[in-house]
């Protein structure tokens, strides 16, 4: 395992390097860069799924000489998990990159970016598998630092930049959080080792418990995006070049998922009272409602993504919220289904939401704009980058028997089980938070309705979409692998179960392998077949057979009659994109009925012609929907920020003898202190 | 094994058998309440047999979702229904899906339904999808929680289970309350699924009050037949997950030929009774205005909402 973490490393830094030597050269730094990536992310694999089924977890360490510092890793198998998702969509944007950032030539460094993308994954490799927390932190604001850049990548664009300060500031205030967390260990423990962490000298009081869980969730919820600390997400994701923001949304927000995990059930031993586990699940239903319904009003379709990122982030956390309930109640068995459950989501929505941004990705190499409204009519023209975001599509939105279905299937599941509880109250906000989630993921469904219907259908609505040409065959290669890793993990439960169970029992104490499993794995029945059970592979075949049924029905009863090709019958006239329903239009009825939540503002002004008032000569449509969140929270405390930075200039005098009397009256107030 | 695929079959031939049926009837019931003599309820299968025989135009706008979409739907309606007890309270394929998986293989069609609606680029059609999104939206939370209120009264939410313990009369409840709110929270739900008046009117000739209808405006022959045959599927699927979840008896709990030949016999009368019942709702009441329907599906969640409750207070 050192062999490989070796090679890792080796190839990251080689990627980050090498494209140095050929200053002149995009296309050599391109491949270098991307193909020397690849190579690393590859040996992440292998590092990860060894690292899952070791027998016990791999250690290294490089003594500092700073102190309380040292570069320790673990890899158990709560870190192999996620060095697997990482390593696994690392290597699809590397192929994917190297199509992609041919768009960039001569106009950015192609060398920078390649050297950005290697020392970001290499960050989040080293985020999940640090085993100090001074180590982590370095490296986690590592990750954040290099983030920043790639998201500035287009800095010349103002949007961009408003994009990135605004991520800049939210990550550092998250990471303020988290080094307060840390400090709090390392008081209790005296070390900044995470051995020290989870067992300190004498146990850490209650309150200070708590404080530890709210300062974590603060923290890494930030990093995560849950509501009401997402509004970075949806500006920062989108803004980075598509295969960056396929790892911003697929895996580096999982890292703080894998943090959480960490702290909560491995730092604090899974010990802690019912209210924190149904924070998480409050926080998780909120995130996942909101953020599907902010995504269904979008209609750029990077930022749609990216608020989908906010809702997927919140079924994760329905999940472990569910798992940290029954935790507390003793219920281990059902406590590893909610943490199984949950991660399960993780990497599959790693998986889709990657596969998604690439998708988006291709249509804005092939048509250069981010508008869905300028699409339409895309399938025709990219058959392939179609056919991979209807998969990606269909993920997302848990239908079966694809992988969304079956993680939101076992959080269903989990949430079911909530009638073993000892108090009302938790036997009935759980079914709540299953309500809450089926209406997520019908809107899910609708919003992907939506953007594969409006981009990839009916007539091109722009001359961008006439003229749009399949990506690339990188692109496709890319597109293609995560599509089919979609559909594995969907179909194959069996083999994804036993990997997560390893994951798991070590924090719930139990290993639920044979609960969860059924009929030699081909089913999946928490917590038996009595109470639930389901099989994707079957369904999948029942679906083909069926359809297969369908096609022979059709053969029998009418025979295969030759098609007639005709146009769309237009009332009488020639049909026109103008004619076609719009992304505004299609999430109208929506918008209305939930008008509460998002207070839109219409404004619609008509021009009239002079000869007759019936005719408009010209309308001009606006519609914004109220920033809720960004005005009535952070407007407020920023405006307070501002102001008191206003009254503070008055000691801004400009001259050098001033400054001179304060550092004297410092040093003055000092040493009275010291006497 | 062979056993179970026979069965297997046999619930397939029934569903497909009793679905046209199912919807001939109710416009029967609706043409005598109008005091019509009606068609005969057997019209609908001669529409089928006569789309599947014409031709089919397919729009030149659209692409290959078009004409897979019916195929699909067809195939996840049906699969649905393979889920689900029929005649025989023990279905074999029982282990393959619960009853999440059936309100999610029907969110499956829904889907490509919408997509469908889409793809041909007149307005009709995506009118079409964008209601039914909405639809879709209010109508699943309400289904997924008086689901689990029927799940908790039975600790299952496998739908054998389920049928299976209340044909046996086993663990019923004392008081009824929260089935009869469950039952009435499904009932809406299954009205707005199956696009019924109030929510939807399957017999409109106006473009701009269709829901369903308008989605698959441009379909025609074959696939045409294929999306009709899937809609009265569909209906076939909730009033049987209605009478045997709520009403099991008759049910065959063996594989005795005679208990299974009951089991068909009271299968055919209770949908046919729920068909009627439908229809005289229908005949009741005008269909509500888009925006009006966000109320009425308010309404079957919150009855589901209390459903729940209800058992909780009364256990405890």
């Amino acid at each position: 395992m050192q062999n490989l973490f070796l090679l890792l490393f080796a190839g990251y830094i080689g990627g980050l390097l090498l494209p140095l030597c050929f200053p002149t050269k995009p296309a050599v730094q391109n491949i270098l860069a991307h193909g020397s990536a690849g190579l690393a992310s590859g040996a992440g694999i292998l590092l990860g799924v060894t690292g899952l089924f070791a027998p016990e977890p791999w250690t290294a360490s490089v003594q500092s000489t700073i102190p309380f510092l040292s570069f320790a890793v673990r890899l158990d198998s709560l870190a192999s998990l996620f060095v697997l998702t990482i390593s696994l969509v690392g290597l699809v944007a590397s192929i994917y990159a190297i199509g992609y950032v041919t768009e960039f030539y001569g106009r950015a460094s192609i060398a920078a970016l390649g050297a950005l993308f290697n020392g970001f994954l290499l960050s989040m490799t080293l985020v999940v598998i640090a085993d100090n927390g001074f180590f982590f932190l370095i490296v986690w604001e590592l990750m954040s630092l290099l983030s920043y850049f790639l998201v500035v990548t287009e800095y010349e664009k103002a949007e961009v930049r408003y994009a990135g300060f605004f991520y800049l500031v939210m990550t550092h205030v998250g990471t303020a959080f988290i080094i307060l967390a840390f400090l709090i260990f390392f008081q209790a423990g005296g070390s900044f080792s995470f051995e020290a962490f989870r067992h300190p000298e004498q146990p850490l009081p209650e309150g200070i418990r708590t404080l530890v869980f709210l300062m974590a969730l603060i923290g890494f919820g930030t990093k995560a995006g849950i509501v009401p600390l997402h509004v970075w997400l949806p500006y920062a994701h989108p803004s980075a070049p598509s295969h960056i923001s396929a790892l911003m949304s697929g895996v580096m927000i999982k890292t703080a998922i894998y943090a959480l995990v960490r702290v909560y059930f491995d730092f604090l031993g899974g010990q802690f009272p019912w209210w924190w586990g149904f924070i998480v699940l409050v926080i998780g239903a909120v995130s996942a409602l909101l953020g599907v319904m902010y995504a269904l009003m979008e209609h750029d379709l990077k930022s749609l993504l990216a608020y989908h990122s906010v809702e997927n982030i919140g079924i994760i956390l329905l999940g472990i919220g569910a798992g940290m309930i029954f935790q507390t109640y003793g219920l281990t068995e059902f406590a590893a289904l909610g943490l199984l459950a949950g991660l399960y989501h993780t990497i599959n929505h790693a998986m889709f939401k990657a596969l998604l941004f690439l998708g988006a990705g291709s249509l804005l190499y092939a048509t250069h704009t981010r508008n869905m409204e300028e699409y339409g009519g895309l399938l025709r023209r990219m058959p392939w980058t179609g056919a991979f975001f209807l998969i990606g599509a269909v993920s997302i939105s848990a239908l079966p028997p694809t992988n969304g279905f079956v993680s939101e299937w076992l959080i269903f599941q989990s949430l079911f089980l909530s009638f073993h509880l000892p108090t009302v109250l938790l036997k009935f906000m759980l079914p709540l938070a299953a309500a809450a989630l089926a209406l997520t993921s019908v809107l899910a469904l609708a919003c992907f309705a939506k953007a594969f219907g409006i981009s990839f259908l009916a007539l091109p609505r722009s001359s961008h979409a006439r003229l749009a040409e399949e990506v690339p065959i990188t692109m496709r290669i890319a597109m293609g692998l995560l599509a089919v890793v979609c559909v594995l993990l969907g179909l194959a439960p069996m083999v994804v179960v036993p990997m997560l169970d390893r994951v798991v029992t070590p924090f719930a104490g139990q290993s639920i392998e044979g609960k969860v499993l059924a009929l030699d794995g081909w089913a999946l029945a928490p917590v038996n077949m009595e109470f639930s059970s389901l099989s994707t592979p079957v369904l999948a075949l029942l679906l083909v057979a069926l359809s297969m049924l369908g096609l022979g029905l059709v053969a029998a009863f009418g025979g295969l009659v030759k098609q007639r090709y005709y146009k769309t019958w237009g009332c009488g006239i020639n049909l026109t994109p103008r004619m076609e329903y719009t992304a505004t239009g299609f999430v109208q009825p929506i918008k209305r009925v939930f008008g509460a939540i998002y207070q839109p503002t219409v404004k619609l002004e008509t021009e009239l012609l002079e000869e007759s008032r019936y005719f408009a000569k010209r309308r001009h449509f606006e519609f914004h929907i109220e920033p809720v969140f960004q005005k009535y929270l952070y407007d407020p405390v920023v405006a307070c920020f501002i102001g008191m930075a206003e009254r503070l200039r008055v000691i801004q005098g400009g001259s050098l003898h001033l400054y001179l009397a304060y550092i004297f009256v410092t040093l003055i107030v000092l040493l009275l202190f010291a006497v | 094994m062979l056993q179970a695929i026979i069965l297997v079959v046999a619930q397939m031939i029934v569903l497909l058998a009793v679905s046209p049926f199912l919807v001939g009837l109710i416009r029967k019931v609706k043409a005598r309440l109008q005091l019509r003599r009606g068609a005969s309820v057997l019209q609908p299968y001669a529409d089928l047999a006569k789309l599947f025989r014409k031709q089919p135009v397919v729009s030149t706008t659209t692409s290959w979702i078009f004409t897979a979409t019916p195929y699909i739907v067809f195939a996840s309606t049906l699969a649905a229904g393979l889920l689900i007890p029929i005649f025989v309270s023990i279905t074999p394929l029982d282990f393959a899906g619960n009853i999440i998986a059936v309100v999610y293989l029907l969110a499956l069609g829904t889907f490509f339904l919408m997509l469908a609606g889409l793809d041909a680029g007149s307005s009709f059609g995506g009118m079409g999808s964008s209601r039914e999104a909405i639809v879709a939206s209010l109508t699943e939370p309400a289904m997924i929680l008086s689901i689990f209120a029927i799940a908790l009264t039975k600790g299952s939410t496998n739908l054998s289970t389920i049928v299976h313990k209340t044909a046996l009369l086993e663990g019923i409840a004392t008081d009824p309350s929260p089935y009869l709110m469950a039952l009435a929270a499904l009932l809406i739900v299954a009205l707005a699924e199956t696009g019924r008046v109030p929510v939807d009117n399957p017999a409109t000739h106006l473009e701009l009050t269709m829901i369903h209808e308008a989605m698959v405006l441009e379909y025609s022959g074959r696939y045409l037949a294929l999306i009709e045959w899937a809609a009265g599927l569909k209906l076939a699927v909730f009033l049987s997950l209605i009478a045997n979840v709520f009403a099991p008896w008759g049910i065959a709990t063996t594989l005795a030929p005679t208990a299974m030949g009951i089991g068909l016999l009271a299968y055919l009368l209770k949908v046919s009774g729920l068909a009627v019942l439908i229809g005289i709702l229908e005949s009741m009441f005008a269909k509500l205005r888009l925006f009006r329907v966000t109320d009425l599906l308010g309404v079957a969640f919150i009855l589901a909402l209390l459903g729940l409750l209800f058992f909780y207070i009364l256990r405890s």
